[in-house]
């Protein structure tokens, strides 16, 4: 699908969901979706997102946004899914593992640097931090006096 | 170092391998659950030689961030450079001068091709040969004196910046590329001789490590651990860029998905690498090899991504600008941590044994997983 064909398709699907245009085409959703539309992302024959390239997390201060990046093998079509937690303290999330494997280790990273918690994730631990690190190094007010030098 | 750590009652028990263990090629943990010889569980453990790359880039200039990612996948240093580069490019908008993209493309192709001759001096190492690895050395110190001729280094290159190329490439770099072509296309075929068709090899390969295509996709494998069961994932063929368009070279799949399809896709991509700079060597266009950037890059507001093809699969570049001279968030996909995910798949119910063939054909690089 090409992308103008994209967008009009999943604006009739999820009526509720804004979309921006850069070298993609961005979904924005709320948390709460996530697995209902990438349930529909990944099964829907006329999408078949069947690979998730890349799952980061991002910190905008008041909100996580976390993006997912899909691919369609058989379309070759891609697109990205931001999902936007409101909490920043307690930050939760569905899994998406279930769909991708491959999110396993992605969603613990995220955990382990931004303390956003996926839920029913069967193995959330801290990935590259030891399991008795202080914080969640990746968020914009993470302080760490002895381990960042300030240039 | 292997050491046994506890005992289950099941009769099961669990070792470690590693962090210091040498056919892990760096700092990697793995804590394995052992029934006799059979694996039952990997549970590798990340971490050791985490730096916090993707933290480090959001104090550092969109010129230095480049920098910090040829010690990421340092076997692949000029590719990450150039994910990099194209990705700053994106947001700057600038169009490359041909000879910085032909300049780029060499490198690359190149850089591929050491990172594979290193990989199968390492493999053979790992097997218990010795002889590969003088062979993939002799070769890969080639290409490494073709690159201390034109940037000054042999590892950490930091050769490709935003906007084109660092320096002009040195006057010997033509006669020196056609006189390595020559010299490894005569090489090449004792690599077959010495390792493809040698039965200990063989057996210790075939059949070893069998990960099946929808395993593939759906634990995010790229790279040649993809190809190897037949899944085609090249950026340069799917996404070209940097005008791998106009080029013929041919995507490498093996079908059978054990730890010799792989090696043989590694193989049969440095021949293609090999015919790649086949056809640029003589076709170098004259001019500048570097377009007028800024000194201090801003980029607009908004979101950049930029995917490659490394020696060892899909490596993105995730870039986020507020609008000032430092990137806001950067993430990298790198390419052997999804591979990494997928040892699992391929080393439960195989021999202890067996797992360092299925490591070495992972063709791990431990500082890109940990980043």
């Amino acid at each position: 699908m090409t992308k103008e064909e994209l967008k009009s398709t999943l604006t009739t699907l999820f009526p509720e969901a804004t979309f921006e245009e850069n070298a993609f085409v961005n979904l924005n959703i709320s948390s709460e979706q996530i697995l209902k539309v990438c349930t529909e992302l990944k099964e829907n024959p006329m999408f078949d997102f069947d690979s998730l390239v890349c799952l980061s997390c991002v910190d905008w201060k008041t909100h996580f946004n976390i993006v997912y990046l899909l691919r369609s093998r058989s379309f070759k079509h891609e697109l990205v899914v931001k999902a936007k937690i409101d909490s920043h303290e307690n930050a939760e999330i569905e899994t998406v593992r279930n769909l991708w494997m491959t999110a396993h280790w992605h969603e613990r990273e995220a955990y382990d640097f931004f303390g956003v918690k996926f839920l029913h994730h069967p193995d959330l631990r801290r990935l590259f931090n030891p399991d008795d690190w202080d914080g969640f190094p990746l968020r914009k007010d993470y302080m760490d006096e002895v381990n960042i030098v300030e240039l | 170092m292997i050491d046994v750590l506890e005992t289950k009652d099941t009769g099961e028990f669990v070792i470690n391998v590693g962090p210091q263990h040498p056919s892990t090629h760096g700092v990697l943990h793995l804590i394995i659950t052992l029934d006799g010889e059979t694996i039952k569980d990997v549970d590798p453990q990340l971490g050791y030689i985490h730096r916090s790359i993707e933290k480090m880039s959001e104090k550092l200039s969109y010129r230095q961030f480049i920098y910090v990612t040829s010690r990421m996948d340092y076997l692949s240093s000029h590719i990450n450079n150039q994910a990099c580069s194209l990705a700053v490019e994106q947001g700057l908008g600038v169009e490359l001068p041909p000879r910085a993209k032909v300049i780029r493309i060499m490198m690359a192709e190149l850089t591929r091709l050491a990172s594979h001759c290193l990989w199968y001096g390492s493999t053979g190492l790992d097997l218990g040969a010795v002889t590969p690895f003088f062979f993939g050395f002799r070769e890969r110190d080639e290409i490494l004196d073709i690159f201390e001729d034109t940037c000054g280094a042999r590892l950490t290159m930091n050769y490709i910046v935003p906007g084109g190329v660092m320096y002009d490439l040195h006057p010997d770099f033509q006669k020196k590329v056609k006189q390595f072509i020559i010299n490894f296309k005569k090489n090449f075929r004792e690599y077959n001789d010495l390792l493809s068709g040698n039965i200990i090899f063989q057996n210790r390969t075939k059949g070893v490590g069998y990960i099946s295509p929808k395993d593939v996709i759906a634990l995010g494998c790229t790279g040649p651990v993809a190809r190897g069961s037949g899944v085609s994932c090249d950026i340069r063929k799917w996404y070209p860029y940097e005008g791998y368009e106009n080029l013929q070279f041919d995507e490498i799949l093996e079908t059978e998905g054990d730890c010799f399809a792989r090696y043989m896709v590694r193989l049969r991509e440095m021949e293609q690498s090999i015919h790649i700079l086949e056809q640029l060597v003589d076709v170098i266009p004259e001019g500048e090899f570097q377009a007028k950037t800024k000194n201090v890059i801003k980029l607009p507001k908004g979101e950049y991504y930029q995917k490659v093809e490394t020696a060892r699969g899909e490596l993105g570049v995730y870039l986020i600008s507020d609008g000032t001279q430092y990137p806001y968030r950067v993430k990298y996909r790198s390419p052997n941590f999804s591979n990494l995910f997928a040892m699992k798949t391929m080393a439960v119910g195989q021999k202890i044994g067996d797992l360092v063939s299925v490591m070495a054909m992972l063709d791990l690089v431990i500082p890109d997983i940990d980043r």
